[in-house]
């Protein structure tokens, strides 16, 4: 709690001890104690499920705590909501926008907090000198659906602001960014620390972490595990400390690519009912044994692509051919016979039954294939015993197979669900964001399996919004962007930054 | 230990649920100013045989049409229409039967087929609105509704048999009616042979729904539409599949009254099933075993208020504001109960996890 940095103050903005939450799930919070200091960035990391979104929920007012204490600015104080928390000056930014689209910016500032300043000229005059104070450069009237992620991010930071927040939580907030916008984001986040401002930083990014913060703490399995300073920690320091063993790396080793063609789009066009084109002219081949990574800023029509491919949206033009033959036509199901595994991008909603034990989410998806039925059967024994081998293989973390999956966690559903895909040995798999909310270990388990099956032949269409699991994992990688593709790029020699440009329409060649 | 306890909480929602009621039902006889005590009294007074043998024959009916509506309402699909789709296949089937096309025992065996084919024609109809033209099931069915009421009164006013001020369609042959078993005194009635088809039916569609491709899928799809789009089911057809299954199964309602009793569609047709059915339905959780519960209290509750009239000021009306509020409760009560087991399964998960966690935290915390 020393070293001087850019802020004046030393006092402590937050101070929690010993604070506990018993959660119904499976990650709680145990002795977790923080210390951050008023005007600074403060970083807390740790492997998505370390309890950092359950201790962030506490300090925001909604959770509850089962023990310890929280002090906020001297004070020592119990949120019943997060009104009680923005009544103590605490805001938080979240990682999915909660942004009314056909609202202007004013209109979604505003809202909810008319008493603060009305609705009329008074409002207009706050927002427009906080915008320009801290050079956020945000036009009041824009409507939100025609700015950039990057812009509503700020909406979403003026509006805690508007309300008077000096203490600001984002959770994550790169997540949804390209490098330039993390740049300008972090440019936003030291002018509002210079002005006194406390910020608490949620990331799994070291490299973001280390360049923002002025002080870290780490979390790992629910409670804080150790603090540092930007300046006295490397990287590979940091990550250890978060991960508490060694670190995956998706490297890839020599290439398996064959020549058979697995997958073949040609001019795949997609629109909706408006007439835009959610996909235009996609073409590419997977050849057997390949990796095809998609890149792009979510929303450019990566979950579309998936569909399509999947037979659960009919392209509008183009054909789709699954080895020698055109499947342009099939249903989803018999795609699914054909020997194509999915793991979709929203595990919950497309990938589980949540009510239905483990053994039952084995059998969906493969409805018509050994060894989940006979004929018109549900074989419920060889299903279970099959599911028994996913939840070993694959470290499936459940008391039994007749837990419903909603009781798992998110990173042992993700288990559970790649384990089932990789099953009947897939000649395609289709894989969304394969490693998204899984702990490090289960991450490099999943791509290990992925890389095993694929020495075997497996082609695999890969999106991820993981930049360095595509580039890892991947022999080519393709650029999204408005439902186009619009870059290929080989991943041997392929920095973030070019990723970052061709994703957001800036070519290859701005890469910094 | 844990089977118990989950037959406790399986309990837990319809006895509370059933205990909210009797308490709102009290309420509401002291204050029309009877007495809630004569109520219950009477309710639970020891059923007469003849009584009992009616709640078997009546429990039987409701039971078929919960089915009807559970099998819909497993896959999220509203059939509201059972009542319409029972209706039109009663009277369908009775005019077949009484024609005398066929004889003996095929002239039972073919008006239940046509019975089914009506009602699942009938059903499909929503179904196919549905799959083709995005029309709720919901409204479709209610209308469907009026109009096979419509539709039945006009047929049996122009072709039915009158007499009197009744109308009412042929009576069967004697050769073709069904008498069913004695348990008691002959004067206290039979309980119908065709009340077995509620056994047959709960038990296919318990193999049905759990035990086949069919019934996943069916399952699957009322769970999570999108998680069963994406394994590949073709919800379209399967809407299609249970409005025919659901409306095939509501054509039976009644065939166990017209075989041992009615003999005929007329005065002696019972109305207002398929509503019943729904609730019971929801009442039962749409399981086959709970629905026979479901069932047989309301046809208890149905019988054993019949005797209000006689002996009390009470209405009869009443038990309707019992049955409802049971309905009501036990919505609510289930919803409570899944939140709590879900959270405990949760527990559960993170504790045995705990238990067994040593072995793969044991790295050191630096």
């Amino acid at each position: 709690m020393t070293a001087p940095t850019a802020s004046k103050a030393t006092d402590v903005a937050v101070l929690t001890e010993g604070v506990g939450k018993r959660f119904p799930g499976v990650v709680a919070n145990h002795d977790v104690d923080i210390s951050i200091r008023a005007g600074t960035v403060h970083a807390l990391i740790g492997e998505n499920g370390a309890g950092k979104s359950t201790l962030m929920k506490i300090l925001y007012g909604v959770q509850k705590p089962d023990d310890g204490s929280v002090t906020i600015n001297g004070e020592q104080v119990s949120f019943g909501s997060p009104t009680d928390a923005i009544a103590h000056g605490i805001g938080m930014v979240f990682q999915h926008f909660m942004l009314a689209d056909n609202l202007t910016v004013m209109e979604n500032v505003v809202l909810g907090a008319e008493r603060l300043h009305g609705i009329g000229d008074g409002a207009r005059q706050v927002l427009e000198d906080l915008s320009s104070k801290y050079g956020f450069g945000i036009e009041p009237d824009a409507l939100v659906e025609d700015l950039g992620v990057g812009d509503r991010q700020r909406v979403e930071i003026l509006k805690v602001l508007y309300r008077g927040a000096k203490i600001i939580i984002l959770d994550e907030p790169t997540a949804v960014l390209v490098p330039q916008e993390v740049d300008a984001l972090f440019a936003n986040l030291r002018g509002l620390r210079d002005e006194g401002h406390t910020i608490l930083f949620i990331s799994h990014k070291l490299d973001e972490v280390l360049d923002i913060a002025d002080d870290i703490t780490v979390m790992r399995r629910g409670t804080t595990v150790g603090e540092a300073k930007p300046d006295a920690i490397t990287k590979h320091e940091l990550a250890e400390l978060m991960v508490g063993s060694e670190l995956p790396s998706p490297a890839t080793e020599e290439s398996t690519v064959t020549d058979v063609v697995q997958l073949s789009l040609a001019d795949v066009t997609l629109t909706n009912e408006r007439g835009r084109d959610l996909l235009a002219d996609i073409s590419f081949d997977i050849h057997r044994g390949e990796v095809l990574g998609i890149a792009g800023v979510e929303g450019n029509g990566q979950a579309e692509l998936v569909e399509t491919v999947m037979g659960m949206r009919k392209p509008t033009r183009g054909r789709i051919r699954m080895g020698e033959e055109d499947m342009t036509s099939w249903s989803t199901r018999k795609r699914r016979e054909s020997g194509i595994g999915y793991i979709p991008e929203d595990r919950q909603r497309h990938g589980l039954l949540l009510d239905s034990p483990l053994w039952e989410n084995r059998i969906l998806g493969h409805q018509t294939r050994e060894p989940s039925v006979r004929g018109p059967w549900i074989a419920k024994g060889p299903a279970r015993d099959d599911t028994d081998r996913i939840v070993k293989a694959y470290d499936v973390r459940t008391p039994s197979i007749d837990t419903p999956s909603r009781a798992l966690s998110g990173g042992n559903q993700q288990k559970l669900i790649v384990g089932r895909e990789m099953s009947g040995e897939p000649v395609l798999l289709i894989a969304s964001h394969p490693t998204r909310g899984v702990d490090v270990g289960a991450q490099a388990a999943i791509w290990e399996h992925i890389k095993k099956a694929r020495r075997t032949g497996l082609a695999v269409l890969l999106i991820s919004a993981d930049l360095d699991e595509l580039i890892g994992l991947s022999d080519r990688i393709e650029v999204i962007l408005r439902g186009r593709l619009v870059g290929e790029f080989d991943p041997q020699d392929v920095t973030p930054q070019a990723l970052g440009s061709a994703m957001t329409g800036g070519g290859a060649e701005v890469a910094s | 230990m844990t089977l118990l306890r989950r037959i406790g909480t399986a309990l837990l929602a319809p006895v509370g649920a059933i205990v909210v009621a009797m308490i709102i039902t009290s309420v509401v006889i002291s204050a029309s100013g009877s007495s809630a005590g004569d109520f219950w009294s009477i309710i639970f007074s020891q059923p007469s045989s003849r009584a009992i043998v009616n709640i078997i024959n009546q429990t039987s009916l409701i039971y078929i049409s919960a089915l009807a509506a559970a099998i819909g309402f497993r896959m999220n699909l509203f059939n509201i229409g059972v009542e319409g789709q029972y209706t039109l296949a009663s009277y369908v089937a009775a005019t077949l039967a009484g024609a005398a096309v066929f004889s003996g025992i095929l002239n039972i065996v073919i008006p239940l087929i046509v019975a089914v084919l009506v009602g699942a024609a009938w059903a499909g109809i929503a179904g196919l609105l549905k799959v083709t033209r995005g029309v709720s099931e919901v409204i479709s069915t209610i209308m469907l509704n009026a109009i096979a009421v419509t539709l039945v009164g006009y047929l049996l006013n122009k072709y039915g048999v009158h007499e009197g001020n009744g109308v009412r369609s042929k009576v069967i042959d004697a050769g073709s009616q069904l008498k069913g078993w004695y348990f008691f005194d002959r004067p206290d009635g039979p309980v119908w042979t065709l009340s077995v088809l509620a056994i047959f039916l709960g038990v296919g569609f318990w193999v049905l729904l759990n035990k086949t491709r069919f019934g996943f899928d069916l399952r699957a799809t009322g769970m999570s539409q999108s998680a069963a789009i994406a394994s590949g089911v073709n919800v379209k057809k399967m809407v299609i599949v249970s409005m025919l299954l659901s409306g095939g199964i509501a054509g039976l309602i009644w065939m166990p009254s017209f075989y041992g009793s009615g003999h005929s569609y007329g005065t002696a047709f019972q109305a207002g099933l398929g509503f019943t059915g729904i609730a019971v339905a929801l009442l039962g959780r749409n399981q086959p075993v709970g629905i026979v519960f479901g069932a047989a209290l309301f046809a208890f509750l149905n019988e054993q208020s019949n005797r209000l009239t006689l002996e009390t000021d009470i209405s009869v009306n009443v038990v309707q504001i019992t049955q409802g509020t049971i309905v009501l409760a036990v919505v609510v009560a289930y919803e409570v109960v899944r939140r709590l087991t879900a959270q405990r399964e949760q527990r559960n998960v993170a504790q045995k996890l705990d238990a067994q966690g040593p072995r793969e935290t044991e790295e050191v915390t630096a």
